[in-house]
């Protein structure tokens, strides 16, 4: 029916203003997303992942500004958005969940003024009409006596638990969109199996759209759809999970599959890439893998490879592939 | 010599030099310190020799004004000494004290501080307790009532003949936790780290322990809030010379002068409360600006307690 | 939270019993405790019948005793100058006092917090640095000097406002005499109370802008925007709630310092407070009256630290769970 994306980001440059000229933080990142989908957003740290995803609501930390690029989110373009009206989009129509759940709910005000108040900033409803809407996304998120967790502080919870209340507020102005970042980093290994498996069914059941941001790409292709990695501001390669995941066409996406243990047989050696990413200042010309990658030709050094269609419904920036 | 050499290229120096505001409070400071401590030298006049005041000189105005007398520049105070010559002094006295107080704080200070957060347990909190419990009766109160009960021990005229020490003593135990519990904070923090787990496995005493190898890491917020102190200890004997419960008339800190010179505001001689007012400002300013700058530049983490 | 209570009520207890022990000793060591009745000019058979008669032979630990509990009814011995019981003095002397400090923390709370939150919100904003600049100088000034350079201006120099004393009173039900009620009570507030908070204000504009930074920079505060909450929510409710914390510990300590600096301020601007009371005290060697006063002004900060320390169990849940255990 609605063939229009649900968001769709063109050309998103983000810069750092520094003392001795600008870092280029995102470069010229372009992706679709359409309603109900999931995207994953991998890479190492440093990437740029999460300021992209803090950059489509805007977010970015000073001295972070958006340089350039267009952002379209149901039919309105973001970047010219005022600042009001984009309040009005922050956590109604998209929502993000933190990485740290321990450092992103506030120490004191309890669980119920921080879901309430988020309620209020977006629809004129009365407090008790709020409170009830809170109550029935705690008991979504399978938080047991939600009434009496509504008093408490964050400090009562344990991570996970507050995991879910921040999931919990995620949902609580029924969002198009979430944008995750690294939402399980900060958990316990044993807890993060639960959280993304909630994470998922309240995607589908809600028919949210799901941007994931993550290192780790285990994580993502358990659930995102279509996986876009990130290399230094870039990306590499964007396509369907299958693709993506199964048959890599990036020489830096193909070296990430072979850095994972579970692909390594036993007793055999990870495949890292050697050396490590590079930092913003020195990011090399041409190709930004160029350093690091075995395959490496005189062409890497001098051109940027351009984003282009390599294998079924897979994109990916690199000369040498055909 | 190559020490100096490396000092002079070393990134302290040259942030320094780059910042004109330290370095004017410094430059500003170090004059300030030169003449005060050169004042016998450079003074036109002996504010402590009786013999050469006449108090028919008293009340001068300073020398751009009417009816100034061209030997004193600054004007007069109301005994008739040299307000320039007395403010020299004043100076002196008053940074000398000021030193002596942060001295004694910082002996006590850190040595409580560090034998507490070393050995931790009852005896720490113990002490914390104390030093909390001080600091909540703020260091000036604490300061005035040790001042009027030295004062009534000692009877005034000996209290007054024994002021530089007994100033010392009193702002020296005043501010001690404060010494403390910036120390007892670093120790703890630097007790965790393996170097000191290490010391303990090879079998150093305490004792070495505590001052050969803590001690050196929480030298920098020590240094950083000693600058503070001076300026606080400066402040804090001025007040106490306000309120007459240190330096006597005869032998003027700038805070004495400036108590002297506010009985005669009223009569318009501004410039006995004036001068040695502006002194001060400038003198702990100059300070704080200089502290300022160091703890930005140091940039410990000053451990909340 | 009543563990803690009891906790804290403890502490407070055993303060004030040093502070008691305190002014005792310098009560023995120092003060005569037959001048206070007698005089001076009574004979040596006369006074060791009186010291015997009055207990003053008795070991150190009963006689403290005795102090305490005469201490516990009000009765902290009489003053030397006044012939009158020392209580009684710093009971007529306190409101001056009292209403100077509640002025000035009016002042002082009135503008450090939007002055504060301001300069941690625009850090880079001339009028931010113009405030910084001014609480740096401010805290070089003594606070005796603002008065005196304040009285030289606004008295002397204009001739706008009184220099001294507390101008028309109005005595209110207990015998309160309150200069707030008539507009040369209030005049003769001005210059004291400004010279006052001259010291306190720079003071707590850094702390609070220093913590509101801190603050601001967090995840929660980042958070609390991507909710969507509207700007002023996010400064005052998520961000300004956490710097308040630290914000009423330091301003239990410093209330302890202003009355400290109440003597100061009222030396100068001839007062009628504690703080003159006790200035005049120290200069005519009144013992009972200074270790009265010490007591007063003792039990008075450990009062306020103990009910600072109580709001701050209030406000920081953190504190209020780890009572309950």
């Amino acid at each position: 029916m609605d063939r229009q994306p649900l968001l769709s980001v063109r050309d998103l440059e983000i810069r750092f203003r520094m003392r001795h000229g600008d870092l280029t933080a995102v470069n010229r990142v372009s992706f679709d997303l359409a309603r109900g989908d999931r995207l994953g957003i991998v890479g190492e740290s440093g990437a740029g992942k999460s300021v992209t995803g803090f950059g489509i609501l805007n977010l970015v930390s000073k001295p972070g500004y958006i340089a350039g690029g267009r952002l379209l989110f149901e039919g309105r373009e973001l970047t010219a958005l005022p600042e009001e009206d984009l309040r009005q989009i922050r956590g109604n129509r998209i929502s993000m969940i933190f990485q740290d759940p321990m450092m992103t709910l506030n120490p004191v005000l309890t669980i119920g003024t921080q879901m309430v108040e988020t309620i209020l900033a977006h629809r004129a409803i009365s407090r008790a009409e709020a409170t009830a809407i809170a109550l029935d996304r705690i008991r979504k998120v399978a938080i047991p006596s939600p009434q009496k967790r509504l008093q408490q502080y964050p400090h009562e919870f344990s991570g996970g638990m507050r995991q879910r209340i921040v999931i919990a507020i995620a949902l609580l102005n029924s969002p198009a969109l979430i944008i995750a970042d690294e939402p399980t980093t900060a958990l316990d290994v044993t807890i993060q199996a639960d959280i993304l498996e909630l994470l998922l069914g309240l995607c589908q059941s809600e028919k949210m759209g799901l941007i994931l941001i993550t290192h780790d790409l285990a994580v993502v292709s358990q659930v995102a759809e279509r996986i876009a990695v990130m290399y230094a501001g870039t990306i590499v390669e964007i396509g369907p999970t299958a693709q993506v995941a199964g048959n890599p066409q990036h020489p830096y996406t193909r070296g990430l599959l072979g850095a994972l243990p579970q692909r390594v047989p036993r007793g055999g050696r990870l495949n890292q890439i050697p050396g490590m990413m590079p930092t913003l200042t020195r990011v090399p010309e041409g190709c930004p893998f160029s350093n690091r990658c075995t395959l490496c030709e005189e062409v890497c050094r001098r051109r940027v490879p351009p984003l282009e269609p390599k294998a079924a419904g897979c994109l990916a920036a690199c000369h040498l592939l055909d | 010599m190559q020490g100096w050499r490396g000092f002079r290229k070393s990134y302290f120096v040259y942030s320094f030099l780059r910042d004109p505001m330290a370095m004017g409070s410094f430059l500003c400071l170090a004059i300030l310190v030169m003449v005060s401590f050169g004042a016998p030298l450079i003074a036109p006049h002996d504010p402590y020799d009786s013999s050469t005041i006449d108090i028919m000189d008293s009340e001068m105005p300073p020398l751009w004004l009417d009816q100034s007398d061209a030997r004193f520049l600054l004007g007069t105070d109301s005994q008739g000494r040299d307000m320039l010559s007395t403010m020299l002094y004043g100076m002196r006295v008053s940074i000398l004290i000021g030193l002596g107080a942060v001295a004694l704080q910082a002996f006590m200070g850190i040595f409580v501080g560090l034998v507490a957060g070393y050995r931790g347990g009852r005896f720490d909190a113990f002490l914390m307790r104390l030093a909390d419990v001080q600091l909540s009766f703020s260091t000036y109160m604490v300061a005035i009532f040790f001042g009027a009960l030295f004062q009534a021990a000692f009877g005034m005229g000996r209290y007054e003949q024994l002021a530089v020490p007994l100033l010392v003593i009193i702002i020296g135990f005043a501010e001690w936790p404060q010494y403390a519990r910036t120390v007892r904070a670093s120790v703890l923090a630097e007790k965790k780290k393996e170097y000191v787990e290490a010391a303990r496995v090879i079998g150093l005493s305490p004792g070495r322990i505590m001052w050969r190898h803590i001690l050196p890491n929480t030298l920098t917020p020590v240094l950083v809030i000693s600058t503070v102190q001076v300026a606080n200890a400066i402040m804090s004997e001025a007040a106490l010379s306000f309120i007459g419960l240190g330096m006597p008339v005869t032998r003027p800190s700038l805070g004495s002068l400036i108590k002297a010179g506010f009985d005669y505001i009223f009569s318009g001689s501004w410039w006995i409360t004036l001068f040695p007012g502006v002194a001060l400002v400038v003198l702990i300013l100059s300070i704080n600006l200089l502290g300022d700058w160091l703890r930005d530049f140091l940039n410990p983490k000053l451990y909340k307690a | 939270m009543f563990a803690f209570f009891i906790r804290r009520v403890t502490q407070a207890v055993f303060v004030m019993l040093v502070i008691s022990l305190i002014g005792f000793t310098i009560k023995q060591s120092v003060g005569d405790p037959l001048r206070e009745i007698t005089g001076i000019s009574v004979s040596a058979a006369e006074r060791d019948a009186l010291r015997e008669k009055l207990g003053l032979n008795d070991p150190f630990l009963l006689q403290w005793g005795r102090f305490l509990a005469r201490a516990l009814q009000g009765d902290l011995g009489n003053s030397f100058y006044f012939k009158r019981p020392a209580l009684q003095v710093i009971l007529g002397k306190a409101p001056a006092t009292l209403e100077l400090v509640f002025s000035t923390s009016l002042l002082v709370v009135l503008l450090s917090i939007p002055i504060g939150i301001y300069a941690a919100v625009r850090p880079r904003a001339w009028l931010a640095r113009f405030f910084m600049g001014v609480s740096i100088v401010g805290v070089s000034i003594p606070v005796f000097l603002t008065a005196i350079l304040l009285i030289y201006v606004f008295s002397v120099g204009l001739g706008w406002l009184p220099s001294f004393g507390r101008g028309e009173l109005v005595t209110l039900f207990g015998g309160w005499q309150s200069g707030y009620f008539t507009s040369d009570g209030l005049k003769h507030l001005i210059l004291p109370s400004i010279a006052l908070s001259s010291i306190m204000l720079p003071l707590f504009i850094r702390l609070i802008r220093a913590e509101m930074k801190e603050v601001l920079e967090t995840d929660y505060i980042k958070y609390a925007r991507a909710k969507g909450l509207k700007p002023g929510r996010v400064l005052l409710v998520h961000g300004f709630k956490n710097t308040l914390l630290p914000v009423i510990t330091v301003g239990g300590v410093q209330l302890g310092t202003l009355i400290a600096f109440t003597i100061l301020t009222e030396t100068v601007f001839q007062w009628q407070g504690m703080g003159a009371m006790f200035i005049e005290a120290v200069d005519r060697a009144d013992t009972s009256l200074i270790v009265a006063y010490l007591v007063f002004v003792g039990a008075l900060f450990v009062t306020v630290n103990t009910v600072v320390d109580l709001v701050y169990g209030l406000v920081n849940p953190m504190i209020r769970i780890a009572g309950r255990r």
